[in-house]
């Protein structure tokens, strides 16, 4: 049935897309072959650089939002002004468009950096690179922090009394029983803001580093011809598809090793 | 037991004009009550009468707003006195389990004695090991807790419980979340736990047993004891016509 419907689809689109009227131009704009072969490698390397964004902030970023996950639950109230400096960040941050941030935080940033090398010559495009980094690891980790508190205030309190009624510690209930629990319930929402991320990197470019979205800018503006930005979005998906499917099947198999059953 | 008799003069648990109350609603409202070494002590009466809130402030994971609580002669309820040094001495046991759904059987059991006592891990397994294989558990050491039954999930709670070596157990109407069916092999801990001289405190619903195995019976009504003595006093000859009345709704209910 799902196949059937699928491949009904698929004939439609396939017959009926070329049929209108502006078709032959955008497929020579869009997807020309002679481009797409030419525009490849140079996207495939500045791709390169999306993915090491990618990979040292996303931990960064982990690290930092349930830092700060942490901090907006905690119940002492000798430690309420941390509680609310991370209520204030996180508010802040999630206010404001991420592209702004990146603007604020990498020409800020740079400003600050060249009052202080004064004399010394231009900033330089790695400074743009760490300073767009700074500022991915800055928004998301409110993001991620948000998605880990939800995650933590999931956690039934009875699994707290469990704990401590153990004599078991704040610290050590915290770290052995509520937050494996509200990781493991977060998974699929912290997916999202990864896949989010992974994406997003490429906004790092507004700040000069060439990566895979600049790149195919600057090759699109050279050939007149718009391929390079369906290969970099072929790119993307290439690594976004799997990170789904990866999330899904390790969710699902938390789920079976945890309970016998499976509901639908 | 030994020739001390039930009501020594020595207390391990003793309840001064305990109060709490959430909010304006008066849960424990003056709880005057000693429990001497090795007794076993029911509580008794409706839902909301203060059973769990004495037990859980007992554990400290209610704070009383006024009062005390002495565990051998020590106030255990001072103000800004950390918890955890007495939880390791006062073991509880919950209506629901509570046990850790994303630990193993033998997880849940030895996580306590590592972390809190600083066990090794071969010598807690051992322990806990030992302690499974007497209520039974043994197989289910490697499951995780949503395999078991409620009945087997329960007998894990306790030995997770008693794997802290408590001088007293508190059992917060343990078998209430289970099928009828079950009930029996959790008493039956309860039993063992009894014969081997355990102080205890148990709110419970199942009158048959706290007639069996108690001391004391204790009937709350309101947050205070409205009525306390041996159980053949309180289920044949209750004083207190609060108490008649309760027995005569558990007994039309079927559950005497």
């Amino acid at each position: 049935m799902a196949a059937a419907s699928t491949s009904v689809l698929a004939a439609l689109i396939v017959w009926r897309v070329p049929k209108l009227s502006g078709w032959r131009s955008v497929r020579k704009s869009f997807f020309d072959a002679d481009t797409f072969s030419t525009s490849f490698e140079p996207v495939l390397r500045a791709f390169w650089l999306d993915v090491r964004i990618f990979l040292v902030c996303a931990p960064l970023i982990v690290a930092f939002g349930m830092l700060i996950a942490l901090s907006r639950s905690v119940r002492s109230p000798l430690l309420f002004p941390l509680r609310m400096a991370a209520t204030l960040y996180v508010d802040i941050v999630r206010g404001v468009p991420i592209i702004l941030w990146l603007y604020l935080i990498g020409f800020g940033g740079a400003g600050l950096m060249r009052v202080r090398t004064v004399g010394i010559g231009p900033i330089s495009i790695g400074t743009y690179l760490f300073l767009g980094g700074v500022a991915l690891v800055v928004t998301y980790s409110a993001y991620v922090a948000e998605v880990f508190r939800a995650g933590i205030e999931g956690v039934h309190e009875s699994q707290r009394s469990g704990a401590r009624s153990l004599g078991l510690s704040t610290r050590h209930t915290n770290f052995h029983v509520v937050l494996p629990q509200a990781v493991r319930r977060v998974i699929p929402p912290l997916m999202n803001d990864f896949i989010s991320l992974q994406k997003d990197v490429a906004l790092v470019s507004v700040l000069g580093p060439i990566e895979a979205l600049r790149r195919a800018d600057v090759l699109q503006d050279k050939l007149f011809n718009f391929t390079p930005f369906v290969v970099a979005a072929v790119l993307f998906l290439c690594v976004s598809i799997p990170l789904t499917r990866t999330a899904d099947y390790l969710l699902a198999k938390e789920r079976r090793t945890m309970s016998g059953t499976a509901v639908r | 037991m030994s020739a001390l008799s039930p009501k020594s003069a020595v207390t391990k648990l003793s309840y001064r004009g305990v109060c709490k109350a959430f909010g304006d609603k008066t849960v424990l409202d003056g709880i005057d009550l000693d429990v001497g070494p090795g007794q076993a002590i029911a509580l008794i009466g409706a839902s909301g009468s203060g059973k769990s809130t004495m037990l859980r402030c007992t554990n400290l994971l209610e704070p009383i707003d006024d009062g005390a609580i002495l565990l051998d002669g020590d106030d255990i309820t001072e103000p800004g006195r950390s918890p955890d040094p007495v939880r390791r001495r006062v073991g509880m046991v919950f209506q629901s389990f509570n046990l850790f759904p994303h630990m193993t059987v033998l997880a849940n059991v030895t996580l306590a004695p590592r972390k809190v006592l600083g066990k090794s891990k071969d010598e807690a397994t051992d322990s806990a090991l030992a302690m499974l294989q007497r209520f039974g558990l043994a197989d289910k050491a490697a499951d995780y807790p949503d395999r078991l039954s409620g009945g087997q999930q329960q007998r894990v709670a306790i030995v997770r419980a008693l794997q802290m070596g408590p001088e007293v157990m508190l059992l917060d109407e343990i078998t209430s979340a289970l099928d009828p069916e079950l009930v029996g092999e959790v008493l039956n801990v309860v039993r063992d736990l009894r014969a081997d001289g355990m102080t205890m405190l148990f709110a419970t619903h199942e009158m048959s047993f706290a007639r069996e195995i108690a001391d004391t019976v204790c009937f709350l009504k309101n947050g205070t004891i409205a009525e306390q003595g041996p159980p053949q006093q309180i289920f044949s000859a209750p004083a207190h016509p609060e108490t008649r009345e309760f027995l005569a709704r558990v007994i039309a209910s079927g559950r005497l």
